[in-house]
């Protein structure tokens, strides 16, 4: 208790900077900039009071600077709970308890505070640049913690010891990191700032939507596929289905029912596969055309879009069945397909006239309007381009007979509004179309720049029949990808460019890591465990065999390191071990060695007892003192005593 | 109530902790079966941070939050091991422990050894946990730890029960052993602050200069002390060696001064400690002015001389004395 009440010396004082420093700079970027920066007032002042060791604060003016980063905190997020609110304000008290460091005890304060702003900076990111930064943290914090004990050690010494202690601590952290039985969070409700903004497919589209999102490599998702990979051309991942059309938008339908089964009888081949969807902030989970399951926890809209209960904030796995060949709704209803035709009043008069001409052709023959339709997109020689022209108020007029070039959404808007104004029910579906197969892992990363808008047709007798318009005319953007669609010298995100082949295999490589990280460390949850434990042997694993398990194992590593703590690492000297086999020889004859006894007084005492041996027990004796206490003995020294010893017959 | 509960707690666990027989026959090696080891209160803190890193690790879904808890987790078990492992096996052996006055210090020396090839570190020793002497033992070497202990009663004062402990290497677990080694320390008695003067028979004390010695034959010399008479000061041999110490001329002849400490010459009615501190008393001034005394107390008979053997001899009888010797 009393090396606790220590004060703190000064350099523990530097030990406690460093710890908190390498806790504090990795969340620079998440705290607000003024707290930032009266943080590194105080850390700079800590560092002058331990320089200069100037008197420490008074105590009124530390609790004036919690009171004041408190409210600061308070009127930056009107909160002071939640995962933001809740870091600044571990931030300010660590930083004024370095100011008030007055015992060693202290130290440990400051050291967990330290280690809880490590958790906080999980809360941000997880990757493992992080995890590699955050071990460093955790190391400069296990030696602050060290000198806070014992501060002689220069400072090299005391990482060194940590990252001894931490390496011991190892076997332990992985057998709990796979054993202890993992509970599916959250356990209370989360606060609301959980999560950040991410890019990805809205609910409505509009011209240019998707365009925008070309222009990000960020990764939608990865697919591992149980088998081949499906031909690029059948890689469609129904995302949002947007029916509802005003003149420039579309939009998702808002609420119309919901099927907990699929509802529609699927037929073909099949295509399993899982897939570990990223966080998009929406309900969205996407599956490729059409799927035989649902994805735990989502229900199909009546568009037979799955969407998820909650929205989409973690990673999340799940395994699905896909029927690439199945025409959904088949028998569809009313309200569905009424929907389905529902255009705004007036606007796009070139269009609505071929349309009307259409539907005076072929009647209600809903194929052969389709096809007349196909057959114009065709004929319109229109461009895929990432960089198409602003269009008035009819835009689908100006994009067929005008302007001819546009992104998919152009297409899928352009073909729905002339299938519509014929009569025939369509509708916009936004998604992934296509992917990339990462040859390192076999993983197909599918990224935001392969979002994409297609679109389907009802027909009578067929159900939905997908049409994606963009593959009328620009066949390479659905059997390639982006790069192979778009005219040359457009700009394009970095990865998808098809020079730089090193740079691609460098990218292969990288992303393969964090696929791995991301399935095997962050993706860790209950059921990859279960599917882990199980595939390990471990049966039908529960908490109790887990927790059984964790206790054998822990208890195995406990032991091997407890030999070591025990271990008596006592390499005798060569002369020692000679010379008790020299008194050996003698204690059998009755002339007794003790201990505490010198080597030539024993000798003396050997001597008068034995004097037939007398001068072979005075050299021996002799030659030992030699070896042991005199300096510059030599190896023939030992070689000589062991020989004499050998020879020693009393 | 809480505290005598705690304290009577804490007493029957010593009691069940020290259960050997005591005073132990050295060396005390502290086999693992007697180094205990609980957390301290910063490792009951940082058990309940790690609690609640793991409920937020929890709630959050994140990976690296079980990873960072279980890591924290290894390494309060390693810091467990670490702790045990600096006393465990470490060896005590008695050292020596010099006389003293009751009401001084006895400084008993403990000879703590380390086999091992790394070194202990930070460990303290203490008889009250408000006065530990701190400690650190080489790889494969010994130090010696001088426990100071106040002294009350003259007599042996056996070492009492020593706790040694240890907090390194993260100061999360205190291990910690009880060793009652075979140490004892001699107590003289409290030499009495108001004395009478030293007991002269009538018939040496008369007529004799007071300068305490005779002064017939030279027979040595000695360290000058502020008693002496300056004419005894040895001027030659000082003059020999420039600065060395004042020397003292001693004589010894019939007419040395001779004084017998004699229990009797007290009162009878006097309190036992009080006259035996009146004869420490008497002792340390004859033996400083230099006079040859002898001592004589029920079952004691010391013949006088002078000089360190015989005060040691005279306040050892003093300090060993019992009444019932008679």
């Amino acid at each position: 208790m009393a090396r606790a009440n220590r004060p703190v010396s000064r350099r523990q004082a530097w030990w406690l900077l460093a710890g908190a420093l390498a806790a504090f700079l990795p969340l620079t970027q998440q705290i607000p900039l003024w707290l930032a920066l009266a943080s590194s007032a105080a850390f700079a002042w800590r560092a002058a009071l331990t320089w200069r060791q100037w008197h420490l604060p008074p105590k009124w003016l530390l609790v004036l600077l919690v009171i004041a980063g408190t409210v600061g905190v308070f009127l930056q997020y009107r909160s002071i709970i939640g995962r933001t609110p809740g870091i600044a304000l571990l931030v300010v008290f660590l930083a004024l308890k370095l100011l008030e460091l007055r015992a060693a005890r202290d130290a440990i304060v400051t050291a967990l505070l330290c280690y809880f702003l490590v958790l906080g900076q999980f809360l941000f990111t997880q990757t493992i640049p992080t995890a590699l930064l955050s071990s460093l943290t955790v190391l400069i914090t296990t030696a602050t913690m060290l000198a806070a004990s014992d501060d002689r050690p220069p400072p090299l010494m005391q990482l060194r010891r940590a990252g001894l202690m931490l390496a011991q601590a190892m076997p332990f952290m992985l057998l709990l990191f796979v054993l202890f039985p993992r509970v599916q969070g959250p356990l209370w409700g989360l606060p609301q700032d959980r999560y950040t903004a991410v890019s990805g497919i809205s609910d409505t589209m509009s011209p240019g939507s998707i365009a925008q999102l070309s222009q990000s490599d960020a990764i939608a998702f990865r697919v591992q596929f149980k088998g081949q990979v499906p031909p690029q051309s059948q890689l469609y991942w129904r995302g949002p289905v947007m029916p509802s059309f005003d003149g420039r938008t579309w939009s998702v339908r808002q609420t119309l029912g919901a099927y907990t089964e699929i509802p529609y009888a699927v037929s073909g081949a099949s295509v399993d596969y899982e897939l570990t969807l990223e966080p998009n902030g929406k309900f969205w989970v996407f599956s490729l055309e059409m799927p035989g399951n649902l994805p735990p926890d989502s229900v199909l809209t009546a568009d037979y879009q799955p969407i998820a209960r909650q929205l989409v904030r973690n990673r999340l796995r799940y395994t699905q069945r896909a029927w690439p060949e199945t025409h959904a709704g088949l028998i569809e209803s009313r309200a569905v397909l009424r929907d389905a035709l529902v255009l705004p009043a007036g606007g796009n008069p070139r269009v609505r006239a071929l349309a009307d001409e259409w539907q005076r052709r072929h009647g209600d023959d809903s194929a052969a309007i389709l096809a007349t339709a196909q057959e114009f997109f065709n004929r319109q020689l229109l461009i895929y381009t990432l960089n198409p022209p602003l269009l008035g108020p009819d835009m689908i007029d100006e994009f067929l007979f005008d302007t001819r070039r546009g992104f998919c959404e152009h297409f899928a808007a352009a073909f729905v509004y002339v299938l519509r104004a014929a009569g025939v029910p369509a509708r916009v579906v936004a998604g992934y179309q296509g992917g990339e197969v990462n040859p390192v892992d076999g993983y197909l990363v599918v990224r935001q720049y392969d979002a994409h808008a297609w679109t389907e047709v009802w027909i009578a007798g067929r159900g939905w029949v997908r049409i994606d318009p963009t593959a009328i005319s620009a066949p390479s953007r659905i059997n390639s990808n982006l790069a192979a669609a778009v005219p040359a010298g457009e700009a394009l995100p970095f990865l998808v460019r098809t020079d730089l082949s090193w740079v691609r295999e460098l990218r292969y490589r990288l992303d393969a890591v964090t696929n791995g990280w991301n399935q095997w460390v962050l993706g860790y949850n209950p059921q990859k465990q279960r599917d882990f434990l199980a595939g390990l042997g471990l049966g039908e694993p529960d908490w109790r065999s887990m927790t059984a398990a964790l206790a054998v194992l822990c208890g195995l590593v406990l032991l091997g390191l407890t030999g070591w703590v025990l271990r008596k690492r006592m390499r005798v000297d060569p002369a020692v071990a000679a010379w008790r086999k020299f008194t050996r020889r003698l204690g059998a004859q009755g002339i007794v060695w003790h201990s505490w006894e010198g080597p030539l007084a024993f000798a003396e005492r050997a001597a008068a007892k034995a004097p037939a041996h007398a001068q072979a027990i005075h050299e021996i004796a002799a030659l030992y003192v030699r070896l042991r206490y005199a300096p510059g003995a030599s190896p023939q020294d030992l070689l000589s005593l062991r020989q004499r010893i050998a020879e020693f017959r009393p | 109530m809480l505290a005598t509960l705690r304290h009577r707690l804490r007493e029957n666990f010593v009691r069940w902790a020290v259960r050997v027989r005591t005073p132990e026959p050295s060396p005390i090696v502290l086999t693992q079966r007697r180094v205990y080891v609980l957390p301290t209160l910063a490792g009951l803190s940082y058990g309940t941070a790690l609690i609640v890193i793991l409920l937020g690790a929890m709630n959050y879904n994140l990976s690296l939050g079980h990873a960072l808890v279980f890591l924290l987790a290894g390494l309060g078990i390693v810091a467990i091991l670490h702790t045990f492992r600096n006393m465990a096996l470490m060896e005590i052996s008695p050292g020596r422990c010099d006389p003293v006055f009751a009401g001084g210090t006895a400084q008993f020396a403990l000879v703590m050894e380390n086999r091992r090839p790394d070194p202990r570190t930070s460990l303290s020793i203490f008889v009250d946990a408000d006065n530990p002497v701190e400690i650190d033992i080489g790889a494969q070497a010994s130090t010696v730890a001088l426990l100071p202990v106040p002294t009350r009663q003259r007599g042996w004062l056996q070492v009492p029960r020593i706790t040694i402990e240890t907090t390194w290497p993260l100061g999360l677990v205190r291990a910690w052993s009880y060793v009652v080694p075979d140490l004892a320390c001699l107590v003289y008695p409290t030499p009495a602050a108001k004395a009478p003067p030293l007991p002269w028979s009538s018939d040496t004390a008369r007529g004799i200069s007071r300068d305490g010695r005779g002064a017939d034959d030279f027979s040595g010399m000695r360290d000058h002390q502020a008693a002496d008479s300056p004419r005894h000061i040895a001027w030659k041999s000082v003059a020999r060696q420039h600065d060395g110490p004042l020397l003292t001329k001693l004589f010894s002849g019939a007419t040395a001064q001779q004084v017998w400490l004699d229990w009797d010459a007290l009162p009878e009615a006097m309190d036992v400690e009080l006259r035996l501190s009146i004869l420490a008393r008497w002792m340390l001034d004859a033996d400083a002015a230099g006079h040859a005394w002898g001592l004589r107390i029920p079952g004691t008979h010391l013949a006088p001389d002078n000089g360190t053997g015989q005060l040691t001899a005279g306040l050892r009888a003093l300090a060993l004395f019992t009444h019932g010797s008679r």
